[in-house]
C-alpha cells in the first residue's frame, strides 16, 4: 500500500477535472469571481463616498471579506461528495477493484477538483486583474498576484476539509450537513467566540495567545496574511501595534495553510484505508 | 496456473457482534462457471465483496490464484479481474465509450479495446450517447463491458441478469459461454434460480452465514432426495386406471389438474413406476418427468 503510482492518480484527476469543465461548472464559478471582484473593486469605497477604483490596497481589503465567505462555501459544496457519492452510488466498490489504492483514490478525487477550483481563482480574478492592470504599478500587481494566491491556498484548505467530511458521512445528506456546519464554524462562529473569550476576560489572561489562535482557522490565516502584511491597511485600520511580528510574516502564514490543506488530506486517507 | 483460481478456507467475517459469514471452505476450479446462491442475508454479497478485497476478512483466507487476497502482489492479480457489481450505477455525464475509457485507463488497458466491447454487448449503436439515456437493461451491459476490459481471467458477476429482458438475458449467456470456451472462470450470483441451473457447472448454496451444499445441480439433487413428478395426459378413466396399476407403490401423492395426473413419487421408485405405467397403452397420451427444480433443492436446503 505504500508505494503510489501516479498515473492512477492523474488519470482519476482527470475525470474530476474534466467532468467540472465540461458541466461549466469552472466556468460559473470564475464568471462569479469576475463579476463580484469588479463591483468591489468599483464600488467597494461607496461608503466612504466615493465611487470608482480607488487603491489596491483597500480594494483587497474588500475583496478578502467577500473571498472570506464564498470560496469555503464553494470548495465545501465542490468537494463534499467526492467520496460518499461514489459509495451511494454504487460506483466506489467498482472503482476498488480496479488496480488502484484507496490512497490513490482520494489523492486523485482531491488534484482533479483541486485543479478545478484554481483554474476557477486564476480565471476569475485573474480577468479583474487584467481589467485594472492599466492602474497599477508592480508593487500593486505584486500584492494582488498575493491575494490571488492565497485565495487559492484558501480554497483548498476547505477542499481538503470537504473531502475528509466526504469520507467520514455515511451519506450524502449528513456530508452536507456537515460541510454547513463546517462553514459556519469557520467563517461565522470562530471569530465570535475568540472575540467573546477575549471580551469575558477582558484581556487579563493570556491576551498574548489571542493571536495564534487565529492560526486555528484557515479562513482567518487567509484573511491575517492579506490584512497585515499590507502596510496601507495595518496603519487604516490601526493595527500595526497590535499584531506580533511572526503572524505578519507570510511565509509562516503561508506554511500553516499547507498544513490546513495536507492535514485533513491525511485525516481523509488514513480513514479511507481502514 | 494453480488448480483452483478462488480458494477459500474458513473465512468468517464479524460486524460488530453480527457474524455475516461463519467459516466457508471453497475452492472453484479454473474455466468454471461458478454459482452462489442464497436469499437476501445468507451472505453471499459479504462473500462476494471478501474475494474481491473489498471488505476485510475477519478470520481464514481468501486466495484469487495463489494470492492471499490484499497481500502485497494482489495489486497485479486485480488486473485479471472483472466485476460487474448488481445494480451497477456508473457516470451519467459521460458517453458509454467515454466510461470505458476511463475504466481501461485505470486497468491500463489500450483504449482500442473499447469500440469492440461495446460491440460486444451490443451497444455499439450507443457508444456515443451519454450514460443519463441509458435504459437499465443498457447501463447494465455497459457494466458487463466494463468487467470484460482487459481480457480478465476471472469475472465476479452479481446479480448479472437484473434488469435485462429475456432477449438480451440469452444473449448475455451466450457471450458467457464464450468466454467459458475461452478459459475463463466467472462465478455469478443470482437470485433467479431457474435461469442459473441450466447455466452454472457447479453452484453453493447459502445460508446463514454457511455454505449448506456445493455440487452439480444433479448431485444436489440426488443427495437432497427429493421427489420427482411424474405427469400423464390422457383421456377419460385415466386416474382410476392409473391409481390401479400403481397400487401397493409408494407413491406420496396424485393430483388431477384438467386431463393432467401430477404424480409425486421418490426418486428410486421411478423405473418400477415406469414399467407399470407402459401397460396402460393408448389411455396415455403422453408422459414427462419432471426432476425437481433448483428452486426445490433450494428450499429444500433452507428448511431441511
Amino acid at each position: 500500500m505504500l508505494s503510489i503510482d501516479f498515473r492512477q492518480i492523474a488519470i482519476v484527476a482527470g475525470k474530476e477535472f474534466w467532468d467540472r469543465i465540461r458541466n461549466r461548472w469552472v466556468l460559473a464559478v470564475a464568471l462569479v469571481f469576475t463579476a463580484f471582484a469588479l463591483v468591489i473593486a468599483y464600488f467597494g469605497a461607496a461608503q466612504q463616498g466615493a465611487v470608482g477604483f480607488r487603491s489596491i490596497e483597500v480594494t483587497i481589503a474588500s475583496l478578502v471579506s467577500l473571498v472570506i465567505y464564498l470560496i469555503p462555501l464553494i470548495a465545501l459544496i465542490l468537494g463534499f461528495d467526492a467520496v460518499v457519492g461514489e459509495r451511494e452510488r454504487g460506483s466506489l466498490d467498482l472503482l476498488l477493484t480496479l488496480p488502484i489504492t484507496r490512497r490513490e483514490l482520494i489523492l486523485g478525487k482531491y488534484t482533479g477538483l483541486a485543479a478545478a477550483l484554481t483554474f476557477s481563482t486564476i480565471a476569475g480574478f485573474g480577468a479583474v486583474g487584467l481589467i485594472l492592470s492599466p492602474q497599477l504599478n508592480l508593487t500593486a500587481l505584486f500584492h494582488y498576484a498575493g491575494f490571488m494566491f492565497s485565495a487559492i491556498l484558501l480554497g483548498l484548505s476547505f477542499l481538503s476539509l470537504a473531502v475528509m467530511l466526504s469520507v467520514f458521512a455515511s451519506d450524502r445528506t449528513r456530508a452536507s450537513g456537515l460541510a454547513i456546519g463546517t462553514w459556519f464554524f469557520f467563517v461565522l462562529v470562530f471569530d465570535l467566540l475568540i472575540l467573546g473569550m477575549l471580551v469575558v476576560t477582558a484581556g487579563d489572561y493570556g491576551g498574548a495567545v489571542f493571536p495564534y489562535l487565529l492560526l486555528l482557522n484557515p479562513a482567518d490565516v487567509f484573511r491575517v496574511l492579506n490584512v497585515f502584511t499590507l502596510d496601507e491597511v495595518r496603519t487604516l485600520y490601526g493595527l500595526a501595534t497590535v499584531f506580533p511580528e511572526a503572524l505578519s510574516n507570510p511565509a509562516i502564514l503561508g506554511g500553516v495553510m499547507l498544513g490546513w490543506i495536507v492535514g485533513p488530506l491525511a485525516v481523509a486517507i488514513w480513514r479511507f484505508e481502514r | 496456473m494453480a488448480s483452483t483460481i478462488v480458494e477459500a478456507r474458513g473465512v468468517t467475517k464479524d460486524f460488530g457482534t453480527v457474524q455475516a459469514v461463519k467459516g466457508v471452505d471453497l475452492s472453484i476450479a479454473p474455466g468454471e462457471l461458478y454459482g452462489l446462491i442464497g436469499h437476501n442475508g445468507a451472505g453471499k454479497s459479504t462473500l462476494f465483496k471478501m474475494m474481491l478485497g473489498l471488505i476485510p476478512i475477519s478470520t481464514g483466507e481468501i486466495r484469487i490464484d495463489g494470492e492471499p487476497v490484499n497481500g502485497p502482489r494482489f495489486r497485479e492479480t486485480r488486473r485479471k479481474i472483472g466485476y460487474l457489481p448488481e445494480n451497477v450505477v456508473l457516470y451519467d455525464n459521460l458517453t458509454g465509450l467515454e466510461t470505458l475509457y476511463f475504466f481501461a485507463d485505470l486497468k491500463a488497458v489500450p483504449r482500442r479495446e473499447c469500440t469492440g466491447l461495446l460491440d460486444k454487448v451490443g451497444l455499439a449503436h450507443a457508444a456515443g450517447r451519454r450514460v443519463r439515456e441509458y435504459s437499465k437493461g443498457m447501463r447494465q451491459r455497459l457494466g458487463f463491458a466494463q468487467a470484460l476490459l482487459g481480457t480478465p481471467r476471472l469475472l465476479f458477476l452479481d446479480e448479472p441478469t437484473t434488469g435485462l429482458d429475456p432477449g438480451a438475458i440469452r444473449d448475455f449467456y451466450r457471450i458467457l459461454r464464450e468466454l467459458k470456451g475461452e478459459g475463463v472462470t466467472m462465478v455469478l450470483t443470482s437470485h433467479i434460480l431457474a435461469e442459473i441451473q441450466e447455466r452454472v457447472d457447479r453452484l453453493a448454496i447459502m445460508e446463514g452465514g454457511l455454505i449448506r451444499a456445493t455440487g452439480t445441480v444433479q448431485t444436489l439433487r440426488e443427495a437432497m432426495n427429493l421427489p420427482l413428478t411424474l405427469e400423464i395426459a390422457g383421456g377419460a378413466g385415466l386416474a382410476e386406471q392409473v391409481g390401479r396399476v400403481l397400487e401397493g407403490m409408494a407413491i406420496e401423492s396424485i393430483e388431477e389438474a384438467g386431463s393432467v395426473l401430477h404424480i409425486r413419487l421418490p426418486r428410486e421408485a421411478k423405473m418400477p413406476a415406469l414399467a407399470r405405467l407402459a401397460t396402460l397403452g393408448d389411455t396415455m397420451r403422453d408422459l414427462r418427468v419432471r426432476e425437481p427444480s433448483l428452486e426445490d433443492v433450494f428450499f429444500g436446503y433452507r428448511n431441511g
